[in-house]
């Protein structure tokens, strides 16, 4: 029987009234890799927030006992100094240092402040070593592929001998060899003693390399699972990360679908940054009057992408296909142009990319469609006002009037007066990302009640999401994308988060 | 529940302490300028407000004020621009040059020299907008190349006098018809004109805006304020056409104060300059094009620059090669004692005036006082960092 290496019990997190955590339980044995899966915001990064430190002490309830002590972490450096090392899905590297320098960051080997460059060359060397990468510790990281960068933060965990690994979705950005001498290292860390905490979505990895499994939903643990005592199926997983109630949480709709109106081929889009990456891969899409089509997938798997590539172009680079309109071939090359021919895309994020937070609701209202309230290029304030005033009515924005500025508003509110300025550029279609990201639930139901309105009207409306069930309560049609294209489709009658979950951990594997 | 602040404090409309809150920035502004002008009115034993000083006050400021103007735009859109004191010294060089040694037509020299400020703007914004090059960084080049290109088109010397009509743009006064003796009437009725006309346009604006139920002014406020307002003007117009009349320049840059409050405040080319200062992937993503609006506004900048160059050169009656030395800093100290943020999308055409108006008071109160030009600067600095933390600090509240 192996020993106990950490213990966290009843863990619970709350941000700003809203729970995260609420029960949270898990046990990782010495020289054991462990599992953590569940679906996008069931907890699993606030987790290990709460465990590296990065929310002190006292910021949550609940214990954690790590080597058989208690542990009141007060940051990042009080959880280093026991052994417990996080690797983050973004890297933590600087691009423009050396590997050398990289790896010994904060941790100089230096005697009063004068670094001990042979000393750094020489440790690096065997970490390097170690993680088996056959590079010059001088090499700069911006030189290095994403692969190997995850290997060099997996060297400077070793720097600080590391006894509990946790590594946030490595495999995420990586390709299959990649993936694999990651998923090698691991196993070789666990020959050496090394416990190691492995976040992941890909069941097919885990399944490889996993001990153990613990599945959180909701912020709490649902199950922990022994892959050891017994085999461990892939449906058992989905079903533990998906196993929620279907409430009434979405109002009634008769879809009354008509001819398609908006259809996307073959669309191809080429990484902001890396050229020779292609993150959506020749992608087909249509959407039909009054219909809602759902966009289903994990972080990172291109939906955004997508979105913003066709509304004018807005990421991306290389990109090709055709967007279609009524069966016509039309421009989306800017921005005024895809409003121009009648799109919408209401952000993901509303204060970064959605509103000017300084402004007044009237003024982000007006803000796409200007021409509308303004004749001569003056604008009418009058005529603004009374726009304004005609969404905040109408979709029930909460403020004493239309002058309040919306930083001062809630997630909520703020989300309908983003709204209110893509439906006053009135378009036919509307690209809705996470629309209902960070609202309470009684705002969810008017901004659902709202979308179920359009569709009505005989908009189509293409909805992006991470939470399944919003997109099986209000979709007639749901797509799902892995990695940049289709992986399949299900109508609202067949389709269920077992189905698109499964078709989302199974697609890496064929 | 997560909903809202804006909720927690309903805001009755025409409650005045709440609006006073609201707008405390605004009036402040207003009110330091006059606290200042009558400090200095009271330590100067009366000097500031003689009618030969007022004049002067407006003679010495008014190219920093058409700069401002051109500098708000540019701060507003998220940028700076550092190389305004050069351009402007610069374009004064090459209108001397034209007008002195080429014997040039004025008006033609004049468009030349605007065109010639514009093109300047063109080549500074063009690697600011398209090229994403720091503002900071192209218009401090900006300021070392067109420094040295007026002492070269100068030849190391002063060149001057420029023909007689020329200078009027800044020595010169509206006619005077009536011929008073001892009171410009001319310049007095425009003055008063003025006032009345500002009184009249503030009335029907907020008659419509009330017809609207959009206007949350009390009225108490609206009617004190603009009285005081309108009073200034007249009062002011008054001590001026008690000595000369009321400036050419003043004219020029009250004309250039109308237009640019009303493009911003009015028009959908304003709204989206401070959309892009205020969130720049937001204005994209709303089909503002964000690249060509920043390219406009250095162009702007460009020809606002030479103007004041021009302006600057008449009234010395000689392009020198220090001329525009170290203006951008009082240019750009303006905008920000008005109240712009530097990290852009906040700040009003008025304030930019008014803060233009406190440094130059403060220049010229201190100056009468003979306070040394040492220490002038550092109370100037400290008037400025005290500005901008009192700006800080209400956002914060």
């Amino acid at each position: 029987m192996a020993d106990t290496i950490l213990e966290m019990r009843g863990i619970k997190k709350s941000f700003h009234g809203v729970k995260a955590l609420s029960d949270v339980n898990l046990t990782v044995q010495a020289g054991q890799i462990h599992a953590i899966v569940g679906e996008n915001g069931a907890g699993k990064s606030t987790l290990m927030k709460v465990l590296s430190g990065v929310y002190p002490h006292g910021d949550y309830e609940g214990a954690i006992s790590f080597l058989g002590q208690e542990c009141h972490f007060k940051g990042i450096s009080d959880s280093e100094e026991k052994g417990i090392i996080i690797i983050h899905q973004e890297l933590a590297l600087v691009p423009l240092l050396s590997i050398a320098e990289n790896i010994f960051l904060g941790n100089e080997q230096a005697h009063r402040g004068v670094i001990d460059w042979t000393s750094s060359f020489l440790k690096t060397q065997e970490l390097l070593k170690k993680v088996s990468l056959k590079e010059s510790p001088s090499t700069l990281i911006t030189n290095l592929g994403v692969g190997k960068q995850q290997l060099i933060e997996i060297a400077k965990a070793l720097s600080k001998e590391v006894k509990l690994l946790i590594l946030d979705e490595p495999t995420a950005s990586l390709n299959e060899t990649d993936s694999d001498a990651l998923l090698e290292l691991l196993l070789e860390l666990r020959r050496q003693g090394i416990a190691c905490i492995l976040i992941s979505h890909k069941l097919n990895e885990i399944s490889k390399v996993a001990d153990a499994i613990t599945v959180l939903r909701d912020g709490a643990t649902v199950a922990s699972l022994d892959c050891r005592a017994e085999a461990i199926s892939e449906d058992r997983i989905i079903k533990h990360m998906v196993g929620r109630e279907m409430a009434d949480r979405y109002p009634k709709r008769t879809p009354n679908i008509g001819e398609t109106v908006f259809e996307v081929k073959n669309w191809r889009v080429h990484h902001q940054e890396h050229a020779d990456r292609e993150v959506i891969k020749g992608v087909n899409l249509h959407v039909n009057r009054g219909e809602i089509v759902g966009i289903a997938g994990l972080m990172g798997a291109g939906r955004t992408e997508l979105a913003m590539s066709i509304f004018g172009r807005t990421y991306g680079q290389g990109i090709s296909g055709q967007v279609l309109i009524h069966g016509k071939e039309v421009d989306t090359g800017t921005v005024q142009k895809a409003i121009d021919v009648g799109l919408a895309y209401v952000t993901e994020d509303r204060k970064g990319y959605g509103l000017v937070l300084d402004e007044t609701i009237a003024w982000n209202t007006t803000l796409a469609n200007l021409k509308a309230v303004s004749s001569n290029s003056v604008i009418d304030e009058g005529r603004e006002f009374k726009v304004a005033e005609d969404f905040r009515r109408k979709l029930n924005i909460r403020s004493p009037d239309v002058f309040a500025r919306t930083v001062n508003l809630s997630g909520g509110n703020q989300q309908k007066v983003v709204l209110s300025k893509w439906l006053f550029s009135n378009p036919e279609v509307l690209i809705l990302d996470e629309p209902t990201r960070g609202i309470d639930v009684g705002a969810k139901y008017e901004i659902y009640t709202i979308i179920a309105q359009l569709a009505s009207e005989g908009k189509c409306v293409l909805m992006i999401s991470s939470e399944m069930p919003e997109l099986l309560g209000m979709c007639d049609r749901i797509c799902v994308l892995n990695e940049g294209a289709f992986v399949a489709e299900f109508s609202a009658a067949e389709a269920s988060q077992e189905k698109i979950m499964r078709s989302i951990v199974t697609s890496g594997v064929n | 529940m997560a909903t809202t602040t804006a909720e927690a404090k309903p805001q009755a409309s025409g409650s005045s302490s709440g609006f006073l809150k609201n707008n405390l920035r605004e009036y402040g502004l207003l009110m330091s300028l006059v606290a200042i002008m009558v400090f200095f009115q009271v330590m100067t034993d009366g000097t500031l407000f003689q009618p030969l000083n007022l004049t002067n006050l407006i003679l010495q400021n008014s190219y920093i004020i058409v700069m401002a103007l051109g500098m708000l735009l540019v701060i507003v859109a998220g940028h700076i621009d550092l190389s305004v004191g050069s351009v402007s010294g610069f374009v004064g060089a090459v209108a001397a040059v034209l007008m002195v040694q080429y014997n040039m037509n004025f008006v033609l020299a004049t468009l030349i020299c605007l065109a010639l400020g514009g093109v300047i703007g063109a080549a500074q914004g063009y690697w600011v907008a398209f090229y994403k090059i720091p503002a900071f960084i192209v218009t401090l080049a900006g300021m070392l190349v067109f420094k040295g290109l007026a002492l070269a088109v100068l030849q190391g010397s002063s060149v001057g006098p420029f023909p007689e009509a020329f200078q009027l743009l800044s020595t010169g006064f509206i006619p005077d018809p009536f011929s008073g003796e001892n009171l410009r009437i001319m310049s007095l009725i425009a003055g008063l004109l003025m006032a009345a006309v500002l009184l009249f346009s503030k009335i029907r604006g907020r008659a419509d805006r009330v017809k609207h139920g959009m206007d949350n002014e009390p009225t108490v406020f609206f009617i004190v304020k603009n009285l005081v307002f309108a009073g200034m003007i007249a009062a002011f117009s008054y001590l001026l056409s008690s000595y000369k009349g009321l400036p050419n320049v003043l004219i020029v840059m009250l004309l250039l104060m109308l237009v640019y409050d009303f493009v911003t405040s009015k028009t959908t080319l304003g709204r989206r300059i401070y959309a892009l200062g205020g969130n720049e992937k937001a204005a994209r993503l709303s089909g503002i094009n964000t690249e060509r609006l920043t390219f406009y506004t250095f162009i702007n900048m460009g020809v606002l620059s030479a103007l004041a160059g021009l302006i600057f050169a008449a009234r010395l009656n000689t392009a020198t090669p220090k001329a525009g030395l170290g203006f951008e800093l009082d240019v750009i100290a303006a905008c920000f004692i008005g109240g712009a943020s530097a990290s852009g999308g906040v700040g009003k055409v008025l304030g930019a005036v008014i803060g233009a108006f406190i440094m130059g008071v403060m220049n010229n109160g201190m100056s009468i006082m003979g306070i040394g030009i040492d220490y002038q600067q550092v109370i100037k600095g400290l008037v400025l960092l005290a500005a901008v933390c009192v700006d800080v600090y209400n956002k914060n509240k």
